[in-house]
């Protein structure tokens, strides 16, 4: 939606990626292991301990992404596997930021304001828009929600400040 | 024909007012949320379901169900008339679609999709009627070995079937069955993997899980190409969808190939995508005039819809009979059955004769209302295209952070589905397949109890899985397809070798 025809940006290479993607698969599976080993991997007097399944998980995890970790070293300057242009990775971060903003804001103000403050950024910052129709969608569609989730289901989602002065 | 029988009572249970209801607002939230990029069927469903949590299982499953026909109804409209398949199963489907929509043909090209979907659930559904009972029947004789070694098999063919490197396919696997695992053990009572963070206790939610990974992993994946919707429209008459089905019947036999292959992936877990491509291939491969596919040929529609549809819709079956889903969608509403307290599997079909029937009942009914509904409001969804991305991308994400918000009303699920959406972007990215991850996170729980519970059997030896003939040779299946794409290699390597005149490119 912004700029499509700038000019051929360099690409990320999925090296890096990869690489670390498959180092922290082999953390999880050492958590996993490790955690085991403390339950027990063995067998007890009324069956296989609690350790007994998720060992062999994590084995089996340690074991393949081990493997993509060091297939990945082998093949280092031989594979050119693209992970993604400058510009898509851009794009995805101008997503990514106002999205965890938002996760962090539901916790504060309550999902509903927060819910407007993102439809208004995006609409403001990937679209273009009267300050009216951006005005009344951010705020319109929150509220519908509000009134087909509080009411109609009767499912209370998290509330911040406003909610509270205006009574709810 | 006792089948027979229970399929009228079925009806009798599906036809009431209420549950049609139900289905009417499943099929059109279905098809909402395949139109949409970024909701898709498995999420779509997780998101709604929490909210069915106080209905009757039965009108729930039914709604639930409905949207999954509606999502893949759905599909091909973006794929048609935008060139954006909504769902992954409608890529293929762009590839003739658009084309016929860009010569005015989009009437023709939506009436044989619908068309085509229709017909492969219908033979899908039929499939279940008959078969289900049978092999719950057969399945009523299964021990936990016996499960185990079905489960085996499941993963196994993953393994053997994708198109993703198997070490990773494996890795997506484990992962799944990793995170099923932290929380508190069902049978010991101990805790695991928690590290002393009291929001673990509970463990991963699957749904959590499906909203981050589809949902916003899709989010992600969509505005990385910079959204630019361009459509064309399309308008559906009466006269248009007479044509097209007469024109339809000539390709019987594209219809019979595409639904064989779709029900064969549908029920074991290859899911309605890699279905729809293989379907398309094939009709390719076996088309008079092969050139003209790509550029707007009507098989080209008919083949990965009919197929598509034919998957998800058979994939209920070994998820009713067995109690393992065939599709991560599938997986989503096995979820459904077990937080609904009915806990799937050859049982069923003895315990909860009205629900099964009337599920199965409902996948006639809807098919028939749904191919009505979207023959007749493709204008409507059209126009929702024609919202602005900069609108729809922030509602999905809205949605999705109130659908996980409310499965147990709890602000860590929000964040997790934060993360559980970058891991979905990255494995997409890294060609980390999504489907076993979710699958053994619905199914990890199942398939340690079996498996604890056939090492109890055995006193701990392995030998249990070879005991008798029916477990060996579904255990001995499992093995050979894990293999396969070592023996696949090996054939490449020793061919590569033959020619020797290859280049040696690693993928």
């Amino acid at each position: 939606m912004n700029q499509p025809s700038e000019l051929p940006a360099p690409n990320v290479s999925a090296r890096w990626p990869e690489l670390l993607f498959a180092a922290a698969q082999m953390l999880l599976a050492v958590l996993v292991i490790t955690d085991s080993l403390r339950v027990g991997i063995g067998w007890a007097d009324d069956g296989p301990r609690s350790g007994y399944f998720p060992f062999g998980i994590g084995s089996i995890l340690l074991a393949s992404s081990g493997f993509i970790f060091i297939r990945q070293l082998v093949r280092w300057h031989s594979a050119r596997i693209v992970f993604a242009g400058h510009g898509q990775l851009k794009r995805v971060i101008a997503v990514l930021v106002p999205l965890t903003m938002y996760v962090a804001f539901i916790a504060i103000i309550g999902i509903y304001v927060a819910s407007a403050l993102l439809i208004g950024y995006f609409m403001w910052r990937h679209g273009s828009f009267t300050w009216l129709a951006t005005a009344l969608v951010s705020i319109g569609v929150p509220v519908m929600f509000f009134f087909v989730f509080e009411r109609w289901f009767v499912v209370l989602l998290p509330k911040g400040p406003l909610e509270r002065m205006l009574g709810f | 024909m006792e089948e027979l029988a229970n399929l009228l009572h079925g009806f009798g249970v599906a036809l009431s007012w209420h549950n049609l209801g139900f289905m009417l607002v499943g099929l059109t939230l279905g098809v909402l949320i395949g139109v949409l990029p970024g909701l898709g069927g498995a999420n779509g469903v997780a998101i709604l379901l929490p909210l069915t949590f106080s209905m009757n299982p039965t009108s729930a499953i039914i709604m639930l169900s409905c949207i999954y026909w509606g999502a893949l109804f759905g599909g091909a409209i973006t794929s048609i008339l935008f060139n954006i398949p909504g769902e992954p199963w409608s890529v293929a489907t762009t590839f003739d679609g658009y084309p016929m929509a860009q010569q005015g043909k989009a009437a023709q090209a939506l009436t044989a999709a619908f068309t085509s979907s229709f017909v492969g659930a219908l033979f899908a559904v039929l499939l279940i009627t008959f078969l289900a009972p049978l092999l719950a029947r057969f399945a009523l004789k299964f021990g936990p070995a016996e499960f185990f070694a079905v489960q085996l098999l499941t993963f196994c063919s993953f393994v053997g079937m994708s198109r993703e490197p198997p070490a990773k396919v494996i890795a997506a696997m484990m992962i799944g069955f990793a995170l099923t695992a932290v929380g508190m053990d069902g049978v010991t009572g101990q805790l695991r993997m928690t590290y002393g963070f009291p929001q673990l206790l509970k463990g991963f939610d699957f749904l959590i899980a499906v909203i981050g990974l589809f949902g916003i992993g899709e989010i992600l994946l969509t505005m990385e190409e910079g959204l630019a919707f361009k459509g064309k429209s399309a308008r559906i008459n009466f006269k248009v969808v007479l044509q097209t089905w007469g024109e339809l019947a000539r390709y019987w036999k594209t219809f019979l190939r595409s639904t064989v292959i779709g029900c064969w992936m549908g029920i074991t877990p290859g899911g309605a995508t890699p279905a729809s491509f293989m379907s398309y291939g094939v009709a390719r491969r076996m088309a008079k005039d092969p050139l003209s596919f790509g550029k707007g040929a009507i098989q080209g529609v008919i083949a990965p819809e009919t197929a598509a549809h034919a998957a998800g819709t058979s994939a209920l079956l070994p998820m009713l009979t067995l109690g393992i889903p065939g599709s991560p969608t599938a997986a989503v509403l096995l979820g459904g059955l077990l937080i609904w307290g009915l806990q799937p599997g050859p049982m069923l079909f003895v315990e909860q004769k009205d629900f099964v029937w009337g599920l199965i009942a409902s996948m006639y009914i809807a098919n028939v209302a749904g191919l009505v509904v979207v023959l007749t409001t493709v204008p409507w969804w059209a126009a929702i295209l024609r919202i602005p991305f900069a609108v729809i991308a922030p509602v999905i994400i809205v949605i999705c952070a109130i659908g996980a918000y409310t499965v147990h009303s709890s602000m860590f699920d929000v964040v997790m589905m934060l993360v559980f959406g970058v891991v979905g972007y990255l494995c997409k990215k890294l060609q980390y397949p999504l489907a076993p991850l979710v699958l053994a996170l619905v199914l990890g729980d199942m398939a340690e109890a079996s498996f604890r519970q056939s090492m109890l059997l055995s006193q701990g030896s392995l030998a249990i899985f070879w005991s008798n003939s029916l477990v060996a040779s579904i255990a001995g299946l499992a093995l050979l397809l894990l293999v396969w794409p070592v023996v696949g290699a090996l054939k490449a390597r020793l061919s590569a070798r033959a020619n020797s005149a290859s280049i040696g490119e690693p993928r």
